[in-house]
Parts: C-alpha cells; structure tokens; sequence
C-alpha cells in the first residue's frame, strides 16, 4: 500500500490565538476508508479545510503523493469535498452541476465528458434526473449529487464533511452502507468527518480521534473501541463504566445473584432500574462506593427488580486500562 | 407569529397611497383627456388630441433620447456597483463602515449634490481652473451642458440604489457554494462568472429597475446639468406643466411614460419565473 496523503504536523491557529489544529500528523493510505471523529470543535472540519485548501496552514504541511500542497489554491489541489450542506450549485441542473469541474478541464474532449458524466449519473443512480434543479431533488439525492459531482473528477482524495448529517435518520443508516459499497467500487481515498462514532466506526478502515485540536489516536475500529489509549478516546466512543481505574463497556458488564467464577472480577451492587429494550435489558446499578454502572445484558437470563443486590462482574481481558 | 392587528398596521399606509397615488392617477387620466386652458390648467371639451400628437416623431425621438440615456446610465451603475458590492461582501469587518459611505451622499439634498457638480463641470469651475492652471489646456473643456454630464450625473446619483441590492443577493450566496466551485477546480474568475453573477441575478435585476426607472423619468438633472439642451421625457414633461401651459399633453405624456415601465417590469418579472433565478 501507498501513502496518498500525508499530514505533516499540521497547525492552525488564528489571530485571537485560538488554535484550531494542533500538530496532527497522520498518514493515509491509497484506497483506504479513514474516519475524523471527535466532539464539535476539536478540530476535524479545520484540518479537511487545510487540506482542501480554503485554509492555509499556520505551521506544518499536506502532502498529496508525496507532494508538498503548500501555497497551492484549491483548484490546483486534486482532492474534493463533499460538503456537509452539499453546497450544489442552485442555478445549474444536476448534469451542469456534474459538468462542472470537468468543464474546467479544457483539455477534454466534450465526447469523454459526457461518457463520464453519464458514468457518474449511474453510478449514483441519478439516470434521468440530470436535468433537474438541487431544489427539485430530495435530500438523498442532492447528497448523490454532490458525491458524483467530485467523483467524476477522480480525485486521489475524497474528503467529505459530515455528509450524512443533513439526512433524516431513517435514510441515514441506508446511504451509509451505500457510501460503503460506492467506496469499494470506485476504489477512491475516503476521509470522512463525523461525530458520530457508530458511523465511523461501522464505515472505516482506520479511524482517527480528535480532541481540542489533537489527534489522541488512530487505528482500526477494533483498535480504538476495545484498546483506546486514551479516557477521552474510550468515553467519545461509547458508555464506559469506570470502576476502581479500570473501564468496561457495557455490553461487557454482565450482572449475577451468585458470585462469578474464579478469575473473574467482581464488586456487589445494587439495581436501580431495569429497561427492556426488545433485544436485551438496560440495566442501570450503584456500587456501594456510589458510582453508577450500566449493564446492557440479554434478556434470556431473567430480569432483575429494582433494590436487589447483585453481583456486576466481567472478563479481565474486557477491562479498559488507560493511562490518566 | 401572527399578529391580530395586521391589517390595521397596514391602514396608514393603504390610506396614503390610496389617496395619493391612485386618487391623483385618476385625476391625471382625466385630464388627459381635457383640452388645455387658456393660462394653464384644463378645460372642456373632452378631447384625445393629447394622445394623437404623441405620434409626432418630435416626442419619439425624445422618448428614445430619454431610453438611452437611462440604459446608459443604469449599464454604467451595473459596471461601477458589481464590483463595489462584491468588494464591500469581503471587507469583514470593515462592511459597515463602507456600506456607510455608499449611503452617506443621501444626507445631503440631491439638489445641492447636483449644483455641486456644476461647480465642479462649468469652464470657470475646479477642474477646468486647475487643467488651465497646470496648462494642460488652453481652453476650458465644454464638461458642462452635454449628455456626458447628464449621464454623469444620473450615475452619481442612481448608484447606490445599484449597489445595495446587489450586495444583499451577494450576501446571501452560501459561501461553501463558492468554496466547492474553486475546490472543483474554477479559477476565482470562473468562479466569479459562472457562480456569483448568477446567484446575484436576483440583485442586479433589482438595482437595475431601481436606476433605470427614476433615471427614465430624471428631470432635474438634464435640466440642471444638461442646461436644457438635453430634452428628456422628464423636462418634457415639466415643460407641459410650466411654461408650455399644456397640462392635458403633459398628462398624456407622463401616462406614456408610465404604461412604458410598466410593461418593462412585467417583461423582467416574467423572465424571473421563467428560471433565471
């Protein structure tokens, strides 16, 4: 595998001296599916925007094949971006919209032009649209506009920010799986930013955890939910129960009237609600030392009544140990 | 939110127009179709005569003179204010302060602007005292009393109507739309061309019939600046109404004038719902 793009101790800090991006090296790989996760403001959005090019770098590089893109407008960059609002262009029709950067390439013959347009209409299943206006389209399909409307440019990076944002929930879950596929087929660089975790870590190859500016690690989804390095990593990725220094998740917490077995860790405590949730129970528990610990645990095994005590256990190795 | 006294906020404003403008139409169709007084003013009998003598090639080219002046004028507001209004969209903080200048001539009398002008135009005025000075010329340029000053003058006047509306329609264009132009690879003039004159389609439309429409009708300035050897519309108008004393021609000629930039703002409002925007 080959490193497409390379970050290189990017920073960016503005004339308040807030700083946005702070030393974040990072290298991703030629066809790789890589995520930027991390609350709102820690930086993700800044460090595409470098990239991109509509920001300049206060310190620090991007490189793109091993090219420095210092100084260059993004028109000179082959990356781009699909925009969390999709920014189409509202006066043109979606084949104008699709043209449009390969309009600007003013060495292509009008006849590659549209077979490649037309490739790109299929290929996100927008045949027969093409001369409608962003207006006239659902927000699905605008989405598909914008994704086409970079794609057909073959860029070596595709950067996408927040694209599933603006969808309602319920198509969220489909676009995901088909921006998954879309990905495979056209064999293109991903970086994608989100906040939601369950869509990095279900869409990625690797993922990378932004806070205030840095990235606090990166790795495969496995990588950072079940090993991540830092407490921040492990809370933003989901619930964790800490107990005396060590985290455990709740699927991991499993809830008994009897002591587990030898080898095995344990601490009484006692139930304070119980919500069924169709697959599995929701249990939320109090240790004695008051802390709270939520167990998500099947519901074959009983259900469990509020003030019993009980005895919440779980496996070593599913315990997060993380440096404070 | 709606508020129950919504129709009679707009009382106040219905009863003036109602009676100002629409009571004064009337009274301007009426007379029309009078015939002239002897010492101004409108008698019997009822005659169309008024509208007859508007077929004198006289008041056509008049009207034509009058078209193209305020075409001139309103194309060079476009040419000056398009870029003033994209200028002022990416002053950052500075956009107030400057869009404070645009307005800032509005605080004095557009009467006193224009005789200002004067004095700037006329031979033994600034320019022309300061080009014989430094011996540029030997004689006073003739800046005064042509279609050049009036011109001049309309621009003046009219650009900020040109101006502001253009900078509204430009600060409403989503700025990630021109990011992603430049990012799918438009050079910034491209990107200007293909993207922010489109979207600003809305504005220019605007400013245009804000300057054409009062630049048609202008009477004070081709007659101040033009020195009444530019007779538009407007002075003809006037004319009728003071020294002529033929109040029922001016009545008919002001009605032409307006029946004309009415079917001019129907045809643009049509080409709008017809998908420019």
């Amino acid at each position: 595998m080959d490193a497409v793009l390379e970050l290189r101790k990017l920073s960016k800090s503005y004339a308040n001296h807030q700083v946005a991006v702070s030393g974040v090296s990072l290298t991703i790989q030629q066809g790789e599916f890589f995520s930027l996760v991390g609350p709102s403001g820690c930086g993700k959005t800044t460090t595409l925007r470098l990239i991109a090019g509509f920001e300049e770098p206060t310190d620090g590089d991007v490189l793109l094949k091993g090219v420095s893109l210092r100084g260059l407008p993004p028109y000179a960059r082959n990356v781009s971006t699909v925009f969390q609002n999709y920014a189409l262009f509202p006066h043109m029709t979606v084949r104008e919209n699709i043209e449009f950067g390969l309009r600007r390439k003013t060495q292509m013959r009008a006849a590659e032009r549209q077979k490649r347009v037309a490739d790109a209409l299929e290929m996100v299943q927008l045949t027969g649209k093409e001369s409608r206006r962003p207006a006239q389209l659902s927000g699905g399909e605008r989405q598909r506009v914008a994704l086409a409307r970079s794609l057909v440019l073959e860029p070596d990076v595709l950067l996408l920010d927040e694209p599933l944002s603006a969808l309602d929930p319920n198509l969220r879950k489909q676009v995901r799986s088909e921006l998954k596929s879309l990905q495979r087929r056209v064999g293109i660089t991903f970086l994608f930013i989100t906040h939601d975790q369950e869509e990095a870590l279900s869409l990625s190859d690797r993922i990378g955890v932004m806070n205030q500016g840095r990235l606090e690690q990166v790795g495969t989804p496995q990588d950072v939910y079940l090993r991540p390095r830092t407490r921040f990593v492990a809370d933003f990725l989901g619930t964790v129960n800490w107990i005396n220094g060590v985290g455990v998740r709740p699927e991991a917490t499993r809830i008994s009237y009897h002591p587990p077995g030898e080898g095995e860790r344990a601490v009484p405590a006692v139930i304070e609600s119980s919500l069924f949730l169709g697959n599995c129970l929701h249990v939320k528990t109090r240790l004695i030392t008051g802390e709270p610990v939520v167990a998500q645990v099947s519901r074959l095994n009983g259900s469990y009544g509020c003030g019993e005590t009980v005895h919440v256990w779980w496996h070593p190795q599913d315990e997060i140990i993380c440096p404070q | 939110m709606k508020l129950p006294a919504a129709r009679l906020c707009l009382l106040p404003a219905a009863v003036l127009i109602l009676l100002l403008f629409i009571a004064l139409l009337l009274i301007v169709c009426a007379y029309s179709l009078l015939s002239r007084g002897a010492y101004g003013g409108v008698g019997l009998p009822r005659s169309a005569e008024s509208y007859t003598r508007l077929f004198d090639p006289l008041y056509a080219s008049i009207f034509a003179r009058s078209f193209a002046v305020a075409a001139i004028s309103t194309a060079l507001c476009l040419l000056l204010g398009f870029p003033l209004a994209l200028f002022i969209s990416r002053s950052g903080r500075r956009k107030n302060l400057y869009l404070a200048l645009v307005i800032l001539p509005f605080w004095t009398s557009f009467l006193v602007r224009t005789y200002a002008w004067m004095f700037l135009l006329r031979d033994t005025g600034l320019l022309n005292t300061l080009l014989l000075s430094l011996g540029i010329i030997r004689e006073p340029l003739p800046l005064l009393y042509n279609y050049g000053a009036v011109i001049l003058g309309l621009v003046y006047g009219y650009l900020p109507f040109m101006v502001l509306p253009i900078y509204a329609t430009i600060e409403r264009i989503d700025r990630s739309v021109i990011e992603a132009a430049a990012d799918l690879g438009a050079k910034p003039w491209t990107t200007l061309t293909q993207i922010v004159v489109p979207l600003s389609a809305p504005g220019i439309a605007a400013g245009s019939v804000l300057v054409f429409i009062p630049c048609l009708g202008a009477y004070l300035t081709p007659d101040l600046l033009g020195g009444g050897k530019t007779i538009l519309v407007g002075n003809l108008i006037q004319n009728q109404f003071t020294t002529a004393r033929d109040w029922p021609f001016g009545s008919a000629v002001s009605l032409l004038l307006m029946a004309l930039v009415m079917v001019l703002l129907l045809l643009i409002a049509r080409r709008n719902q017809e998908g420019l925007l």
